[in-house]
């Protein structure tokens, strides 16, 4: 049994409260799964979990303090038998199994449902490669499921000492959109700061008048400004098809990055018609879905213009690359305390950098200076948004 | 069945609809049972109708069950639809001799030449605090029988119109009817009839998991999707309705799309309707399954009379979810 306690998040941590649970008994949690959300001095904090198993019992309840330490959680690892105590009553008679011991060796056995085993053999995946998320470890379709679309399969032919390796799945997919990209769409750049101090600061005041599971992030902010610049310089939101098309509907496509490696861009269809509270609750049941590769076609192919949104400790500029037959890809850098120089004075600011990268095919400098003055503008006025 | 609107009744008045209709629509319908006539039924399902009917067709028998459904057996072969109700399920073991070595057989051993079309219904399951006397499901024994048609009645829409289809059949049909659902009530439309006594129904589409389950499985089993439904978990329910022939098709598509199937019945587990669908699943759906199959049913004990020793003896709402939520957080 693993004892999952309140983790110290910094040296001066004494103690956390829980707010909320992300998992039940009985949920099977892994390395970097998120448990549970826990409010300290500096702010509402994602906890993840560390260790791979079954929650056996969660200790702590929701809305209570505890000092750093404190046993929240108990875990079965991965492999270990423990006899759950059974909070709810699952009726499970105890059976007799008769098992010849000589001759079946049911450990050795690999575990694999009957469905997984036939989509397996279909699509020639590689049984040894895949670990189960299924009952006592086995193969399911999901597990399958994701090894077809994550596959980088190494089909090893040694030809002259040769390796080739075949790349298949989404990888496959981001090479050949991001090399048609770059063969066929001269890009040009234009960066800039914009000061996010206005931003911020109404962001902490709207949060703070808001419940926990309402507040916003600030890549909402982001996410309507850009739209609102858009209304404003149309012709970013085009594609590039037998000549520049304009699109109507301002449907921005939002990179996310999977733990696998590889990135997935769901739209965010007619951005400029939704509030902030609408946006964050899109990007909420959009990211997981999207980190599950769970999304609908749709939501997979109808962005106009794209944002890569780097994210908080991370880089401070992003340069695209244009997902055709999009004309502009738009980049934001993590928000960084930098100095700022405005009225002869010296001070430091929270910046954020942003770039965009745009087809000088459909769109000339001018326009894209335009744009991404239309976004600093709109970002000084938050409240508006 | 074009009517729009739709109609409040419990389980017991939709009982009593689909007799009525019955009664009125052919001279050759009669009613007889135990307490049927004078005293109203045992569960009051046919109150009024000795006044309605007269003594010929709503017909008080003596507490011999073995006679009775022969005499209704006779009455089936000599021309006429008796409908027989037998109190509940358990009196009727008395009667099975009739049942099996007359009515199931009669066919057969005729060379084709002489059909029993009787109806025999009987409550069963737990009522409320009805002891080990009267709370068993004996609808797996019944399913065992060739010649039998077993059918059950697991929502409002089937009590009314079950019976008027039954009494089509030119073979025996068992009906079995729930206790523990007479006081419940629900929509119907006001339109209802006569229902197919073929096909399993599906009582509400999902694609996560297959709750496959007949009798006052389907309530519970729909409560229980509510539930799930707030953690985001779509469960299909389909209620079998026809225990024998069972109907595999309905059972192996839904198993096609959701891989995976739990089933629920109150009876009791061993050799039970859950062991038969779970051998239907193997032999037809084994390739689309893609968690091992899960069932729920009444634990193997003579059913007690105390309420909470009553409630713990069969499977209850909570008991669903938690089966449901186990099976599908592997995911």
């Amino acid at each position: 049994m693993i004892e999952f306690t309140m983790p110290s998040l910094g040296a001066d941590m004494e103690d956390g409260t829980l707010v909320e649970w992300r998992v039940k008994y009985g949920d099977f949690v892994k390395r970097g799964d998120i448990i549970a959300d826990v409010d300290t001095q500096k702010g509402l904090i994602e906890i993840e979990v560390f260790d791979e198993g079954t929650i056996a019992e969660l200790i702590v309840k929701e809305g209570e303090n505890v000092p750093v330490g404190t046993v929240m959680a108990n875990i079965i690892p991965v492999g270990e038998k423990v006899s759950v105590k059974k909070k709810s009553r699952i009726k499970k008679e105890p059976i007799k199994q008769i098992v010849n011991k000589g001759s079946i060796k049911i450990d050795d056995q690999l575990k694999i449902s009957p469905l997984a085993k036939k989509i397996a053999k279909e699509k020639g995946i590689d049984l040894s490669t895949i670990k189960g998320s299924g009952p006592e470890g086995s193969i399911v379709k999901k597990d399958i499921d994701l090894a077809v679309v994550m596959k980088v399969e190494s089909h090893v032919e040694v030809t002259g000492g040769k390796k080739e390796i075949a790349v298949k799945g989404l990888r496959a997919a981001i090479a050949t959109a991001m090399s048609k990209s770059n063969r066929e769409i001269p890009h040009f750049y234009l960066e800039t700061r914009i000061d996010m101090s206005k931003a911020l600061d109404w962001l902490r005041e709207s949060n703070r008048q808001r419940e926990l599971k309402d507040r916003l992030l600030s890549v909402v902010l982001l996410i309507k400004a850009t739209a609102k610049a858009i209304k404003e310089v149309p012709s970013v939101n085009a594609f590039w098809e037998n000549g520049l098309q304009l699109k109507d509907s301002i449907n921005i496509g939002f990179a996310v990055s999977l733990r696998q490696g590889g990135v997935v861009i769901p739209a965010i269809p007619e951005a400029d018609n939704k509030s902030l509270n609408q946006l964050m609750d899109l990007l909420n049941d959009l990211i997981p879905r999207a980190r599950a590769l769970q999304l609908r076609s749709s939501e997979l192919s109808e962005s106009t213009i794209t944002v890569s949104n780097i994210g908080e400790g991370s880089t401070d500029k992003v340069f695209g690359v244009i997902y055709p037959p999009q004309v502009a890809i738009l980049g934001f850098g993590n928000i960084v305390e930098e100095a700022w120089a405005e009225d002869g004075e010296l001070s430091t600011r929270p910046v954020v950098h942003v770039t965009l990268a745009a087809d000088h095919r459909a769109i000339d400098g001018y326009l894209g200076s335009r744009f991404l003055m239309a976004l600093k503008k709109n970002l000084q006025k938050p409240e508006a948004l | 069945m074009t009517d729009k609107t739709t109609l409040k009744i419990t389980y017991r008045e939709a009982l009593k609809r689909g007799i009525h209709e019955a009664l009125i629509n052919s001279d050759k319908v009669f009613l007889m049972g135990e307490d049927v006539g004078r005293y109203g039924g045992a569960f009051a399902v046919s109150k009024g109708f000795l006044e309605e009917f007269g003594e010929d067709r709503i017909m008080d028998v003596p507490l011999s069950e073995s006679g009775f459904v022969g005499a209704g057996i006779g009455a089936a072969l000599a021309g006429m639809r008796p409908i027989v109700e037998v109190m509940t399920v358990n009196f009727s073991l008395l009667a099975l001799d009739q049942i099996i070595n007359n009515a199931s057989t009669l066919l057969h051993m005729s060379g084709g030449q002489i059909n029993v079309p009787v109806v025999i219904r009987m409550n069963s399951g737990i009522g409320n605090q009805l002891a080990a006397q009267h709370s068993h499901s004996w609808e797996p024994f019944y399913a065992h029988i060739p010649g039998l048609k077993i059918v059950s009645a697991g929502t409002h829409e089937d009590a009314r119109g079950m019976l008027s289809t039954a009494l089509e059949s030119p073979d025996p049909v068992v009906i079995f009817e729930y206790t523990s659902l007479l006081n419940m009530e629900s929509e119907i439309p006001s339109g209802s009839g006569a229902v197919d006594l073929d096909k399993a129904k599906v009582r509400r589409e999902g694609k996560d998991l297959s709750i496959i389950t007949y009798g006052p499985g389907v309530y519970k089993a729909l409560a229980a999707a509510e539930i799930l439904a707030s953690s985001r978990i779509d469960v299909e329910i389909i209620d079998l309705r026809v225990l024998n022939p069972i109907d595999n098709e309905t059972i192996i598509n839904s198993i096609a799309k959701t891989h995976k199937a739990l089933i629920v019945e109150e009876a009791w587990r061993s050799v039970s309707i859950s062991s038969e669908i779970i051998s239907r699943i193997m032999e037809n759906a084994f390739f689309s399954l893609d968690a091992p199959v899960e069932r729920l049913c009444g634990i193997e004990v003579p059913i007690p009379y105390p309420k909470h020793l009553e409630d713990a003896s069969i499977p209850q709402k909570q008991d669903i979810v938690d089966s449901v939520l186990k099976m599908i957080r592997y995911d």
